[in-house]
């Protein structure tokens, strides 16, 4: 029988099942076990990014590559016939879905993922649209909190910073809730989880807390999941005040479980001391590591009828 | 004599009524009906049983299209839509709020790609307590009804 996946476009993730959400991560988890260069051979992809996205384009051509695939394409949307010659999305996707076996795009502009899987003939993966989703990003997550806790059922998830506008945190949200993950929120009020999400949570009967401190959960965690709160949304007086509660450094970890990880999205600024990488806590260098394995597990799907 | 409603009776075409009072004038506007041409009767602030005033709008020679059944049910979910033959009232049918509405509002999220792309917009419909909210399918944001059609 086929992959689920075969042939699919992954845009969203709400419109991933927990079972293929599942397949990714343990296919993932193969392929970085045991490397398979034929899973993409004779295969081209197009790699369209329309804007600079350093850790997500690379992971993915690597993940091409070791998969034993080509690519073409291009990694600034400034010298492509749409900005030079006023081409429509929809046009462009159509000529390069022509050329390629699949699309990997990242766009500055909400919902073009899912325009161009309306003007694709070949699977699309969303690198990436505006603010809205990184399908991606959520996946080798996944496949992170999977394979440092063993299990993606029932954890303890604590979400910190920039809660409002980190759309990992709200893929991940969407994600997890598929596992009966509990969650807590810990954000300045300003920057707190966007209600629509919460109401989802509360529809789908997920338990959520918001706290105020790091320390007020660090003794029931399994995962803190950081992000960056930047500091141009706040004076320096305020920012300062705020560092104290959303900055992990090793005194925050006191009476930490043995099996908590940390995970960030990077690129990290301060909001992680560089003592907590000394630490058997730090798993965010394995996190980015695991971008390759979760996108190798992504095209390997969408192209492969039977893996 | 006092309760007899003061707006002319049509020969064919469309009734909206039991609007709730006030949103009358939203739905000419939203709808764009006075651009019709067509000759349209109004009636503000009368007096209605079930809404104690209600607006009602009645246009000559029109029937109404499945997306604009879809705004009007949005904004007027108690309206009842007449279609008159003759002066006779031949069909009569209650709103009721769509799953989906389609090329009927611009997204508000001014980066959303539906904005410079050929596609139509297209929002599905979720109910809330005090709200109804519509979810673009491209940005996938949600929105207050009332923010999508920017009453």
């Amino acid at each position: 029988m086929a992959n689920p996946l075969y042939k699919k476009h992954i845009i969203s993730i709400p419109d991933l099942s927990r079972d293929e959400m599942e397949l990714i991560v343990k296919t993932a988890a193969k392929l970085k076990q045991a490397p398979d260069t034929r899973l993409l051979k004779n295969r081209v992809i197009a790699s369209c990014f329309f804007e600079a996205s350093t850790r997500t384009r690379l992971s993915f051509e690597t993940a091409i590559q070791r998969l034993g695939g080509t690519f073409i394409g291009f990694d600034n949307g400034g010298n492509t016939s749409l900005a030079k010659k006023g081409e429509s999305l929809a046009d462009s996707v159509k000529v390069i879905s022509s050329y390629a076996d699949a699309l990997v795009m990242r766009h500055p502009q909400e919902g073009a993922a899912r325009l161009a899987s309306e003007f694709s003939s070949v699977p699309v993966i969303n690198g990436g649209d505006g603010s809205n989703q990184h399908p991606t990003q959520t996946l080798l997550d996944l496949f992170s909190i999977y394979e440092c806790q063993g299990t993606l059922d029932g954890l303890h998830i604590a979400f910190v910073g920039d809660l409002k506008y980190g759309r990992t945190v709200h893929s991940l949200t969407q994600a997890l809730a598929e596992f009966g993950c509990r969650f807590s929120f810990i954000s300045p009020e300003a920057l707190g989880m966007p209600e629509y999400l919460t109401d989802d949570l509360d529809e789908k009967g997920i338990s959520y807390q918001r706290c105020d401190s790091i320390e007020g959960v660090v003794d029931d965690a399994d995962i803190i999941y950081m992000t960056r709160v930047q500091k141009e949304r706040f004076d320096e007086t305020e920012f300062k005040h705020m560092a104290a509660k959303y900055i992990l450094n090793l005194e925050t970890l006191n009476g930490a479980k043995d099996n908590l990880k940390i995970l960030h999205p990077l690129p990290r600024v301060d909001e992680i001391a560089v003592e907590v990488d000394r630490t058997p806590y730090a798993y965010y260098f394995e996190q980015a590591e695991n971008g390759v394995y979760a996108r190798e597990a992504l095209l390997a799907l969408v192209l492969n009828e039977d893996i | 004599m006092a309760n007899k409603l003061q707006v002319e009776a049509i020969k064919t075409g469309t009734v909206i009524d039991h609007i709730p009072a006030g949103q009358g004038i939203k739905i000419l506007k939203q709808l764009q009906l006075v651009e019709l041409k067509e000759k349209i009767t109004v009636g503000f602030n009368l007096p209605s049983k079930d809404l104690e005033l209600k607006d009602l709008i009645k246009v000559e020679n029109r029937l109404f299209t499945e997306s604009e059944a879809s705004q009007l049910s949005l904004f007027a979910p108690s309206a009842t839509i007449n279609v008159i033959e003759n002066y006779v009232v031949k069909d009569k049918f209650a709103m009721s709020i769509p799953d989906v509405v389609e090329a009927a509002f611009d997204c508000p999220n001014s980066n959303c790609i539906s904005h410079s792309e050929p596609v139509n917009s297209h929002f599905t419909v979720k109910q809330k307590t005090n709200d109804v909210q519509l979810k673009c399918k491209y940005c996938e944001k949600s929105f207050s009804k009332d923010i999508v059609a920017d009453l």
